[in-house]
């Protein structure tokens, strides 16, 4: 049988070789480095403050937080999970699976958000942008850990950057969703009051499009937490490790216990941010209130701390 | 007195070549022939009128007839393919976004047809809208829309959310946050539209009491003929883009100018587009302290073909005495003061009282007194004259004395077409 392959053959996997080790490294890899830079400080930041907060506050602090955005439920079903996770020896490994996590949520809000907000204002971004989060969406992620390690090197920054581009399309669609889903009345009306574009998206557009970005950050939250462990091939620790080096070591009892681990710690984290997306009542918090319960929430945790004997 | 706005042969073609649409236009295409053509779609074609300051300007027009796209030309909502809307000395089409933004702040704002209230703010938040964006105090925002709230009756909703108010009630939270920035010219898009009859009967009402003491410019946008002869100082029908034609109420009413307008005018109340004073003639009179008095009261009755007259004590009226008792009186008994015989309680209106309001008046079958604000008798209403007019074929001239005595069949036909819905 002729098949096209004997006439022309394309050498896609030399080129991409050479255009990674040969141009990307060699060029680019102090930038890459730079890059990371930002990620690291961060990381530094949250790692540290949890490590040194001491785990019954952590969990006291956390119970209250969910207790007041989700109700008695979910409270009760955090405390018991953390008390749990402790129990199991497990609580270091969440500590940097949850800093891990949070780091690469942040980061995610931080680009994504304004991203968002960019492609729901003008379509032509919007022709440019989605292509490549559908790319990034399609990817298996082994693909792309190789270059990262590359350019990176291994350790928690790269499986950080890995997990941030795996988790970054959802809160770019949604808040562009979110912000074009507002009523275009409701546009007109900020607008025939005189408002300029900057009033229009953070009195009008934003809060009512809370919600929809809510709904993104929990997915992002979620697919992050499913990097956990393939972030932990590129040298990325916590209970991503531990399911890790269970599944080399054919060590059953210990990538169970690595996977309760993350699968309690994703349930208590979607719950809570889910609620702090749809608040009680059809109508939606604004942004304001929602920062202001959500710090009030932080202020509980504070006095919980406080209140006790350390 | 000078126009608060004035509208310059606005168009406004939405497609891919507007300016292509517009030469087609002038070379005398039709709508129609333009949308087959070249896909694109007239929404206002050459629209030019003023409004002076203080009145209701209506634009009436059924849906697709391009009133809601004009409205958005006046604030710029939407720009015009071409024309000029001048507020004072500034040009909406062309003037600068900063100049624009500076007008829809201090000049202009709108009431929406499904209210677009912000349904993340409170009710006060609402109203306060315009200030918080022109960089208003929280505290003088607060009692600004407080202010406008209470204008509308609803102060003790400040801090509800719209959500929780019936439609009716967030049209008024709609109005009180075009009012709270104390503009010159309020756009109003369908703002009744999406109420329930009742509801929309009264804020009707209530926007004419609110204009009789705010006196603002008001450009209002209905489908609904009736709202619009109740509302407009001036009314334009809309048809296709273009103003079909543009006068009061009563020349409306009275004048259609093509087959269009006629059709929507026969199904009016007539009732309560044309006033007292559309149907008042001059009075015939005698002052009831007159010497002869009575013989003289028959005596013009005889000459002017009346059969009642107002006796006035000192130009106001005093009551009125028919032919019929007078003659018997004066002439068979010789009892000669009016007062013996007058009927006291007669019907009094004023100039303005629509004719839908003299339908009890009329109904005791005596002329209906017509008294200016200081109760002086300024002229009389013969019953027949009411339906007339109601009838629809009383031209000017047929409301004097001629009118006065139709035929009896003709009456009643009369009467039951002007009998309101």
């Amino acid at each position: 049988m002729i098949s096209p392959a004997d006439f022309v053959q394309i050498p896609l996997d030399d080129w991409v070789n050479s255009f990674v080790r040969d141009f990307l490294v060699p060029n680019f890899r102090p930038a890459f480095r730079a890059m990371q830079v930002p990620i690291t400080k961060v990381l530094e930041q949250i790692d540290t403050f949890f490590h040194w907060l001491p785990m019954l506050v952590f969990t006291v602090g956390l119970t209250l937080i969910a207790d007041r955005t989700a109700g008695r439920g979910v409270a009760l079903f955090s405390l018991v999970a953390l008390i749990f996770i402790d129990m199991i020896g497990l609580w270091a490994e969440t500590m940097t699976t949850l800093s891990m996590i949070l780091t690469s949520v942040f980061f995610c809000a931080v680009i994504g958000i304004p991203l968002g907000i960019w492609t729901a204002r003008s379509d032509r971004v919007l022709l440019v942008v989605r292509p490549i989060l559908d790319i990034m969406q399609t990817i298996p992620s082994f693909v792309y850990l190789v270059p990262i390690v590359m350019l990176f090197g291994v350790g928690m920054v790269p499986g950080i950057i890995a997990t941030i581009i795996f988790a970054l399309p959802p809160i770019i669609r949604l808040t562009n969703l979110g912000i074009r889903n507002v009523r275009g009345d409701l546009i007109e009306a900020a607008e025939a009051f005189g408002s300029t574009r900057w009033q229009m998206l953070w009195e009008v557009q934003l809060p009512l499009a809370l919600r929809t970005i809510m709904a993104g950050l929990n997915q992002t939250l979620m697919l992050a937490l499913s990097m956990v462990v393939i972030a932990a091939l590129i040298g990325a620790g916590g209970l991503g490790l531990t399911v890790y080096t269970g599944l080399g070591r054919l060590n059953v009892g210990a990538a169970t216990t690595g996977g309760i681990g993350i699968v309690l710690l994703a349930i208590i984290l979607d719950r809570i941010t889910q609620s702090l997306g749809d608040k009680k009542g059809v109508q939606t918090p604004s942004l304001w209130q929602s920062l202001r319960s959500l710090f009030s929430a932080s202020k509980a945790d504070v006095g919980a701390q406080s209140g006790k004997p350390a | 007195m000078k126009p608060k706005i004035r509208v310059e042969g606005v168009y406004k073609i939405f497609g891919e070549d507007p300016q292509g649409a517009l030469d087609a236009l002038n070379a005398g295409k039709s709508k129609i022939e333009i949308f087959e053509e070249t896909g694109q779609t007239v929404g206002v074609q050459d629209v030019s009128f003023e409004v002076g300051e203080g009145e209701i300007f209506v634009v009436m027009g059924l849906s697709g007839s391009g009133k809601s796209t004009l409205v958005r030309t006046f604030n710029g909502l939407i720009p015009p393919t071409s024309g000029k809307i001048l507020i004072d000395d500034d040009d909406v089409a062309s003037c600068s976004a900063e100049r624009l933004r500076k007008i829809r702040r201090e000049k202009i704002t709108m009431v929406f047809q499904h209210f677009a209230l912000f349904p993340h703010k409170t009710v006060a938040e609402n109203v306060a809208y315009g200030l918080k964006i022109k960089g208003e105090s929280a505290a003088s925002r607060r009692k600004k829309a407080l202010a406008a709230l209470e204008q509308v009756g609803l102060a003790a909703y400040a801090d509800s959310l719209p959500g929780e108010l019936s439609g009716g009630m967030q049209q008024r939270v709609g109005l009180a946050r075009g009012l709270a920035t104390d503009p010159q010219i309020l756009l109003m898009d369908e703002p009744f539209g999406a109420l329930d009859p009742l509801i929309r009967r009264e804020m009707q009402d209530e926007l004419l009491h609110l204009q009789k003491i705010l006196k603002k410019t008001i450009i209002f946008i209905t489908h609904d003929l009736n709202e619009a002869l109740l509302l407009g100082d001036k009314i334009a029908i809309m048809k296709d883009g273009r103003f079909v034609q543009v006068g009061t109420a009563q020349e409306i009413v009275d004048n259609p100018a093509d087959d269009y307008v006629a059709a929507f005018v026969a199904d009016i109340d007539r009732g309560r587009v044309f006033e007292a004073g559309h149907v008042v003639t001059d009075p015939v009179t005698v002052e009831q302290n007159e010497k002869g008095a009575a013989e003289k009261a028959l005596q013009l009755m005889e000459e002017h073909n009346r059969n009642a007259l107002y006796v006035l004590d000192n130009k106001k009226v005093a009551g009125l005495v028919t032919y019929q008792e007078l003659s018997v009186a004066a002439r068979e008994e010789g009892r000669t003061d009016l007062t013996e015989v007058m009927v006291t309680d007669v019907p009094v209106v004023d100039q303005d009282t629509p004719l839908n309001e003299l339908y009890g008046a009329a109904s005791a079958g005596h002329p209906i007194a017509v008294t200016d604000k200081r109760g002086r008798l300024t002229g009389v209403i013969e019953v027949e004259a009411v339906f007339s007019q109601l009838s629809g074929d009383a031209s000017e001239d047929e409301t004097g004395e001629e009118g006065s005595t139709p035929p009896a069949e003709e009456k009643t036909e009369t009467a039951q077409g002007g009998t309101p819905r």
